[in-house]
């Protein structure tokens, strides 16, 4: 039987795939906003107890073999986090974590090689778009944030009938301000939203920006928005 | 059976490896319009029986070889 914890820390698993490089800073930025964040290897089956919300973290799994995220979507863990957003849980996928989803089909479009076929590493000016979604509530809407990249492949990818259907369902929440496009992605897009409302993804690194001493601390405002709405699905359990 | 598998980006994707691949043929002086970059890969079936081979590497490349948002796919049979 596991007791609540009396610090009440909503339980945020990060998921270690091998390759997995960014694991130990959503970790540590996700721990000091308030929420219990232990890893988990993608062999496991399950996810924790009491698991409040999920991080796919970024890095290379499985080297990026064939395409990123092609491999890593296989993984024992996966069908966890697909039942757990199924239910409604929260899952945010950074980066490469952003690519597996998109490879599991739990966001719409896909990453592909940057226009420039440079590895960019930089900050970058974003704009939310919407501030009404569990992960941008910290956010004002229209604000600008300031987050590095850092990916060779992060073109964001959809058809024009694609695009069209989420801009009118407004699953678009964060773009690249203009003429700040790192990668060539359509429409400027930055991070998608599922249908749903409550699997988000991102190419830019929110968990690389929430310590002064490194520049921007504009991460926190995501990441913050996560552990808020986790905290709140805690409540929703007792 | 041994089943190839060529992966394309699909006609009208921006393929910026093809693009980078046709201005270095130019610049070595080939009169070249267009090239387009993607992936081969071999596969032996565990199979002597051409459709089921073919079932299979249908299969593969739907759930695993092929993005079908930004890629099609080929597939050539023939027996190891």
């Amino acid at each position: 039987m596991t007791e609540p914890t009396r610090e009440r820390r909503p339980v945020v698993p990060v998921v270690v795939w091998p390759g997995s490089n960014d694991d130990r800073d959503a970790q540590l930025a996700l721990e000091r906003l308030g929420a219990s964040a232990p890893r988990v290897w993608h062999t496991d089956d399950e996810l924790p107890r009491e698991t409040a919300a999920v991080v796919l973290p970024g890095g290379f799994s499985f080297g990026d073999y064939l395409r990123c995220g092609a491999i890593a979507r296989f993984s024992p863990i996966v069908p966890a986090i697909e039942a757990f957003a199924a239910g409604g849980g929260l899952v945010l996928g950074i980066c490469n974590g952003f690519q597996i989803l998109t490879e599991a089909g739990l966001l719409p479009g896909t990453l592909r090689p940057n226009e420039s076929l440079s590895f960019v590493c930089r900050d970058v000016p974003l704009r939310v778009e919407r501030a009404d979604t569990q992960f941008t509530s910290r956010c004002a809407d229209g604000q600008e944030l300031t987050i590095p990249v850092k990916h060779g492949d992060g073109c964001w990818f959809a058809d024009d009938e694609l695009l069209a259907q989420l801009e009118s369902t407004g699953q678009v929440v964060l773009r690249y301000a203009a003429d700040a496009n790192p990668n060539g992605s359509v429409a400027d897009v930055a991070g998608v939203l599922s249908a749903d409302g409550n699997v988000f993804g991102l190419m830019p690194h929110p968990e690389h920006a929430v310590d002064a001493l490194l520049g921007s601390t504009d991460g926190v405002l995501i990441l913050g928005s996560l552990v808020d709405a986790a905290r709140l699905s805690l409540a929703e359990l007792v | 059976m041994r089943a190839t598998v060529l992966v394309r980006p699909k006609h009208g994707i921006l393929d910026p490896q093809g693009q980078a691949v046709e201005s270095s043929l130019r610049h070595l002086g080939f009169d070249v319009s267009e090239a387009r970059v993607g992936r081969l890969v071999d596969i032996d079936v565990a199979t002597d029986d051409r459709g089921e081979a073919l079932a299979q590497v249908e299969q593969m490349c739907e759930r695993l070889l092929a993005n079908p948002l930004i890629e099609s796919f080929e597939i050539e049979l023939e027996h190891a």
